[in-house]
C-alpha cells in the first residue's frame, strides 16, 4: 500500500516535471517565418506543434487535389472586359498530369486545330497570356485575375497588341512554347499554381519566354515567384511583370539577360 | 539456374531488375511486369561482379565520369571478391565475416555499378544491416561518422536570405543540440555578395562561441570560387553533382572544375581536425530529369555519381532523397527504398553519405513516411541528416526532418554528436547525455536573442 502510494507520487511529480516546455527564445519568431522556438515535450514536438503541422501538410495536399474551375475564371475575366479561350493539354486527369509530365508539356489535338484556326484570323500578338491550375488550382483561382487584369491594363496603355487570354487546365511550364508558337506571339507569358509549400498552399508562379518555340528551354525562361498575398502581392506582381516584359521586348531576349533591376531601365 | 529474364544486355538487366519507382516507368526503362523484375534480379545475382568493368552503362569514350570509375579502379582491391557473382557478393557482405575493416578496404575496389547491382538484390533490412557495419569517418572542426554519433545539418534557409531570419533558425538549431555536420544554407539568390554576407554571419557565429562546426553557402561551385578569390571565409564548397558527365554539364560542372574548387578550399586551411572540404548533394533521377541518363535506370546513374563525390574527399554527401517528385519517386514507399539504397551504395563505395529525408507536398508521402526512413537510417549508422525548424523548409517549400527528429533519433537509438561538439554543447549547458537542457536566460547563447 504503502509502496504503491509512493509510486502515485512519483507518477505526479513525473508528470508535473515534464509538462511540455516553451523554448526562452520565442523572441526570434519576429525574424521569420520558419517554425522556430516551438517548445519541446522532451525533445520532441509538443502536441499543439504536431497538429500545426499536420494541419498546414493537410492543406498543401488539398491544394494540389483541389479541381479548378476554368469557367470561373473565363466568367471573371469577361467581367474585366478580358477576353479568354479554353484549351486543353494532353493531361485528362491529375493523377496523369502528376506522373506524366510530358503530356501536360503539349496540346490536346483540338486545341492545337483551334489555336491553327486563330492564327489565320489574326495578327501575331504582342504577348499571349496563358493561366493553368499547375500544382495548385487554389493559387491560379485566386490570385491569376487579379494579376492579370492590371497588367494587361499596362501594356494596353503603352500599345502591346494581347493575344486572348488562354485559360489550360492540367498544363506544365512548356505548354507556352508550342501556345506560342502556333500563334507566332513575340512573348508569352503563363501563370500557374507552384509546388504547394506547407505555409503556402497557394503561390502562383509566371514564366515568360521571347520568341517562344519547340526548342525554348527554361534557360529561355524569366520567372517571377510566390506570387500570393502574403507574398508578393498580386498588384506588384503585375507591376514588376509590366518592367520585365517591357525590358524583354527592348532587349528582344528573356532568360538571364533580363533582370529586374530599376537602373537597367532607366 | 535462374530463368533467363531475356533483358537484351547488362544495362537493361539491370533496370529491369531494379524495384519499381516511377521514374524508371517513366523513361521506359523499368520491366515490363513484376515477375520479370524478379527474374531480372535472379539473372542479376548469378553476374559476375568482373563483368562490370568491361560492360560500363555509358560509353567510356563519351563520358568522363566512365572513365573515373574505370581508370581509378583498385583491381587489388577488388581481387578478393574477383571471381564472386552479385549474388555471391551479396551473402558475403551479409557475413559476420565481412567486418568494418575488410568493407573499408574493399571500397576501392568495387565500382559503382556493381554496388547498384548488388542492392538490387538487396531487401531492405540487407541495405541496413550492411551499411550499419561500414564507417565512413572525416573530419574538418569536428569529427562526423565515428560510431555511434549522429550528425545533423542546420538548414537555416529564408526565402529573402534575410540575416536576422537565418541567424534565428541557426541559433533555434544550436539550441535544440543540432549543426555538428554544417550549418549550411541554401541561399534563395546564387549571388557574390549575398553568399558573402551569409558567410560572414556564420564566420562570426562560430568565431564567437567557438562552435566546432564548419559553415557552408550552398551556392553554385563558380559562385564559390569567386568568392574564395574575392577573400571570403569559406569552410566548405558545395556542388550538386550527378553520374553523367552530361548531367553534370547540366549542372554547370566538370571533374576538373571541383578539383579547382576543392584545391581553392584547401589553400584556405580552416580545418582544425581535419581538411575534408567538399559538401556535394545528390538524388535519383537528377541525370533523367536532365535528359542525361543515356537509359541506365535512376538507381545506378545515382550511385555512379558517388564516384564521383569520393574523388573529392567530401566531409559530406546526401542524397535528397524525396526533393525530386512524385513522377521520379511516386510515394512513401519508394522514397524509403530510395534512401535506403542511397545510403548503402554511398557507404559500400566509402563515401560519407547523409541523407536530405524529404518529399513534396504533390508526392503521396506524409512525415510519417519520413518517420520510418528517419528511425531505419538511423539504425544503418547514416552519417547525418537535414535539421529544419519544425521540418518545413520556408524557402525551398518542401519538408525534411526537423531539430526534434534528430532529437528523438539520439534517445530511441543511444546515438550522439561528434565528439567536439558534444563536449561544445555541455560546455553551453544546451545539452546533457541525451537529454536537452532547460535554457536559462542566463545562457551565453541567449546574448543573441536580442
Amino acid at each position: 500500500m504503502d509502496a504503491e502510494l509512493q509510486n502515485t507520487d512519483r507518477v505526479r511529480e513525473a508528470v508535473a516535471a515534464g509538462r511540455a516546455k516553451a523554448d526562452a527564445w520565442e523572441a526570434l519568431r519576429r525574424f521569420t517565418d520558419a517554425r522556430i522556438a516551438l517548445g519541446r515535450a522532451g525533445g520532441s514536438l509538443r502536441t499543439e506543434a504536431l497538429l500545426d503541422f499536420r494541419l498546414a501538410h493537410a492543406e498543401a495536399r488539398d491544394a494540389v487535389y483541389t479541381s479548378f474551375d476554368p469557367d470561373a475564371l473565363v466568367k471573371e475575366l469577361a467581367a474585366a472586359k478580358i477576353r479568354s479561350v479554353r484549351l486543353t493539354s494532353a493531361a485528362t486527369n491529375k493523377a496523369d498530369y502528376l506522373a506524366n509530365p510530358a503530356l501536360g508539356r503539349t496540346l490536346s489535338d483540338a486545341s492545337r486545330k483551334a489555336l491553327s484556326a486563330m492564327r489565320y484570323s489574326a495578327a501575331p500578338p504582342d504577348l499571349c497570356i496563358i493561366v493553368s491550375d499547375g500544382l495548385s488550382a487554389r493559387a491560379a483561382q485566386l490570385h491569376a485575375v487579379e494579376t492579370v487584369v492590371p497588367l494587361t491594363r499596362k501594356l494596353a496603355d503603352v500599345g502591346w497588341s494581347l493575344a486572348p487570354v488562354f485559360v489550360v487546365p492540367f498544363a506544365r511550364v512548356k505548354i507556352q512554347d508550342e501556345v506560342g508558337e502556333r500563334l507566332r506571339a513575340r512573348i508569352t507569358l503563363m501563370f500557374l499554381g507552384e509546388r504547394p509549400g506547407l505555409d503556402s498552399p497557394d503561390s502562383l508562379g509566371a514564366y515568360f519566354t521571347y520568341s517562344p518555340n519547340s526548342r525554348s528551354t527554361d534557360a529561355d525562361r524569366n520567372c517571377v515567384s510566390n506570387i500570393r498575398h502574403a507574398g508578393l502581392a498580386p498588384t506588384a506582381a503585375a507591376g514588376v511583370l509590366f518592367r520585365m516584359l517591357v525590358l524583354s521586348r527592348r532587349l528582344s531576349a528573356s532568360g538571364v539577360a533580363v533582370k529586374d533591376t530599376e537602373a537597367q531601365l532607366k | 539456374m535462374a530463368s533467363p529474364s531475356a533483358a537484351k544486355d547488362l544495362k537493361q538487366l539491370m533496370a529491369w531488375a531494379s524495384p519499381l519507382r516511377a521514374g524508371d516507368a517513366l523513361a521506359g526503362v523499368a520491366a515490363p511486369d513484376a515477375a520479370t523484375r524478379v527474374r531480372a534480379q535472379r539473372e542479376l545475382a548469378d553476374t559476375p561482379l568482373a563483368r562490370f568493368l568491361s560492360e560500363p552503362p555509358v560509353p567510356y569514350e563519351s563520358d568522363e565520369v566512365t572513365r573515373l570509375i574505370l581508370d581509378t579502379h583498385d583491381a587489388g582491391a577488388f581481387a578478393p571478391v574477383s571471381n564472386l557473382s552479385v549474388g555471391e557478393f551479396r551473402d558475403f557482405l551479409l557475413s559476420y565475416e565481412a567486418d568494418a575493416a575488410a568493407l573499408s578496404a574493399l571500397a576501392a575496389g568495387i565500382t559503382p555499378e556493381m554496388a547498384a547491382a548488388v542492392s538490387k538484390v538487396m531487401s531492405n533490412q540487407d541495405l541496413i544491416l550492411a551499411a550499419s557495419k561500414i564507417r565512413v569517418v572525416t573530419a574538418f572542426r569536428d569529427t562526423l561518422g565515428l560510431p555511434g554519433r549522429l550528425s545533423v545539418r542546420i538548414q537555416p534557409n529564408h526565402p529573402t536570405d534575410d540575416p536576422r531570419g537565418i541567424a534565428a533558425s541557426i541559433l533555434d538549431g544550436l539550441l535544440y543540440g543540432c549543426g555538428d555536420a554544417v550549418i549550411g544554407i541554401n541561399p534563395a539568390t546564387d549571388s557574390v555578395p549575398a553568399m558573402e554576407t551569409m558567410l560572414k554571419l556564420i564566420d562570426e557565429l562560430v568565431a564567437r562561441y567557438r562552435i566546432p562546426t564548419q559553415s557552408c553557402v550552398l551556392a553554385h561551385v563558380t559562385t564559390a570560387l569567386e568568392v574564395m578569390r574575392r577573400g571570403a571565409p569559406v569552410d566548405l564548397v558545395f556542388q550538386s553533382i550527378a553520374g553523367t558527365e552530361a548531367a553534370n554539364r547540366h549542372f554547370g560542372i566538370s571533374l576538373a572544375l571541383l578539383g579547382e574548387a576543392r584545391e581553392a578550399a584547401l589553400s584556405l586551411k580552416r580545418g582544425t581536425v581535419g581538411d575534408n572540404v567538399m559538401y556535394f548533394e545528390t538524388g535519383q533521377g537528377s541525370a533523367l530529369s536532365a535528359d542525361a541518363a543515356h537509359g541506365v535506370d535512376m538507381q545506378t546513374i545515382e550511385a555512379r555519381a558517388y564516384a564521383v563525390a569520393r574523388l573529392f574527399k567530401p566531409l559530406l554527401v546526401n542524397t535528397v532523397v524525396g526533393f525530386i517528385g512524385p513522377e521520379y519517386l511516386a510515394d512513401g514507399k519508394q522514397i524509403i527504398r530510395a534512401g535506403l539504397e542511397d545510403h548503402f551504395c554511398g557507404k559500400l563505395l566509402g563515401v560519407p553519405m547523409g541523407c536530405d529525408i524529404c518529399y513534396t507536398n504533390h508526392t503521396n508521402a506524409d512525415q510519417d513516411d519520413m518517420d520510418v526512413l528517419l528511425t531505419l537510417l538511423g539504425v544503418a549508422g547514416c552519417n547525418y541528416i537535414m535539421g529544419l525548424p519544425g521540418a518545413a523548409d520556408v524557402m525551398l517549400g518542401y519538408q525534411s526532418t526537423s531539430y526534434h527528429d534528430a532529437q528523438y533519433l539520439r534517445q530511441t537509438l543511444g546515438l550522439r554528436p561528434a565528439p567536439e561538439f558534444e563536449a561544445w554543447l555541455e560546455d553551453m549547458r544546451v545539452s546533457s547525455g541525451n537529454r536537452l537542457c532547460e535554457v536559462q536566460p542566463s545562457n551565453l547563447l541567449m546574448g543573441e536573442v536580442k
